[in-house]
């Protein structure tokens, strides 16, 4: 006989962790994976005391320093800038830094229960993080970057606030992929380059300072391109920057449609 | 640390060719705006008449189909609804094929088979609409 995987049952001695005043039990189940260990990953449940003000990361940060710091995940500003903990929270992709216990709590007196897994369609490399590669190379792939030719001006890029307004919203992007993570053409065709490339593509595209919008557009007018989203609004529900990401894949299908920027 | 000896099944392999610098997928996703739109003419429009207008189906037999063929059209009708569903029908296809195959090799022999299935069907659909024969039950 195999030896049995830990379950959900398994029970964590989570006694050490410091419960506040005011603080209730909640229960955070985590889709674990070590890949030294685990053929696949499973789920493990772990009792915690939590404050209504506290974030999901607060949890997962007491559970790594009280009960087993094998567990694995990214954070680095806990403040929803650097977007590095982009996970899968309740089933929809949040970044744990900005989740609050509050907005997850039980009705009634119904004990509170928060699901944790990594995002989805990228290869979960331990715990809570994945491979962000596949994600990266599609970035680089629409050329995030300005580009610009002839010579250099001798002073500044001169820009119009309407100019600017363009592509506003999509400057705002910080890499988190809660967005490419949540499309479900992402998850069933990898190659597809997602919408967080889309929405960069869009921010220098949109720029009127730059010239490489041909260039890109032509990227994003190939097969695992713009087309292929169905504009289904999922990464537009995810983004943790409340960019419209939908309507920026729209604007670019427009720009190919009517060749004009 | 390593993550080299790890053995991790990678579901994401990026297979991104260069740019082909055509505008295939903007004409197929146009067409299908434009097709969809049409069939919602064509298609309910059918089905009001074969469904629900006068008897309904009850009145569909050789006959009825018979008269309905002698006008240009009506043959025109359900040619450009045979071909609008089959193009649009087959590009949702492809689109799904494309989503879902994980190997070029499925890919390539599913994508053979709905357009083997496509050519058939618009062929076998547009001869009978060209050369029905009213007589032949007589
Ligand atoms: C009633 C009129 C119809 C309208 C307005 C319509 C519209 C559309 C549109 C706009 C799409 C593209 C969706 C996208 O790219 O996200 C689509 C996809 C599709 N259509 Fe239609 N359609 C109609 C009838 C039909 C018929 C009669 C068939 C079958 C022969 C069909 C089969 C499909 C398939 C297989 C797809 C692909 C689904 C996918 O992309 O996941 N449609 N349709
Ligand atoms: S709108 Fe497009 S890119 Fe966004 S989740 Fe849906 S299919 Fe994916
Ligand atoms: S568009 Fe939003 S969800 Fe997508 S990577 Fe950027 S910040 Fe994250
Ligand atoms: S830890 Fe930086 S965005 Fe959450």
């Amino acid at each position: 006989m195999a030896s049995p995987t830990p379950t959900d049952t398994a029970a964590h001695d989570t006694s050490q962790i410091p419960a506040p005043e005011g603080s209730i039990t909640v229960t955070v189940r985590i889709l674990r994976f070590n890949p030294e260990f685990d053929d696949e990953p499973h789920w493990e449940s772990y009792d915690v005391p939590a404050l209504p003000t506290d974030r999901v990361l607060n949890l997962l940060i007491n559970i790594k320093s009280y009960v087993d710091g094998t567990l694995s995940f990214r954070r680095s500003c806990a403040h929803g800038i650097c977007g590095s903990d982009a996970m899968q929270i309740n089933g929809v992709n949040r970044l744990a830094c900005k989740v609050l216990i509050k907005d997850l709590l039980a009705k009634g007196n119904k004990r509170t229960t928060i699901s944790v897994a990594p995002i989805k369609g990228l290869p979960q490399m331990k715990d809570l993080y994945v491979d962000m590669e596949p994600f990266f190379e599609a970035f680089k792939a629409v050329k995030p970057y300005l580009i610009a030719y002839g010579n250099e001006p001798t002073h500044e890029r001169i820009q119009s606030q309407a100019d600017r307004e363009r592509f506003d919203d999509t400057t705002k992007c910080i890499l988190c992929a809660c967005c490419t993570t949540s499309c479900p053409v992402f998850w069933s065709d990898g190659s597809y380059f997602g919408p967080a490339a889309i929405v960069n593509a869009h921010r220098f595209i949109f720029d009127s300072r730059d010239e490489g919008s041909e260039e890109r557009l032509d990227i994003l007018n190939d097969t695992e391109g713009v087309w292929r989203c169905r504009t289904t609004f999922n990464c537009t529900d995810a983004c943790p920057r409340g960019i419209q990401v939908t309507k920026a894949i729209q604007e670019v299908k427009q720009a190919l449609l009517f060749k004009r920027v | 640390m390593s993550t080299e000896s790890l053995t991790l099944d990678k579901p994401r392999s990026p297979r991104r060719p260069a740019a082909r610098r055509n505008n295939f997928e903007l004409y197929s996703w146009l067409f299908m705006r434009l097709s969809g739109l049409a069939l919602v003419v064509l298609v309910l429009g059918h089905l009001f008449i074969m469904n629900i207008l006068d008897d309904g189906v009850h009145r569909i037999n050789f006959a009825f189909v018979a008269g309905r063929w002698a006008s240009p059209f009506w043959q025109f009708w359900d040619l450009a609804m045979l071909w609008l569903a089959q193009l649009h029908g087959g590009n949702g296809m492809r689109t799904i094929i494309e989503d879902y195959a994980r190997k070029d090799t499925t890919r390539f022999w599913l994508k053979m088979l709905l357009y083997v299935s496509i050519a058939l069907i618009l062929a076998v659909g547009t001869l009978v609409i060209f050369t029905f024969d009213p007589n032949i039950a007589g």
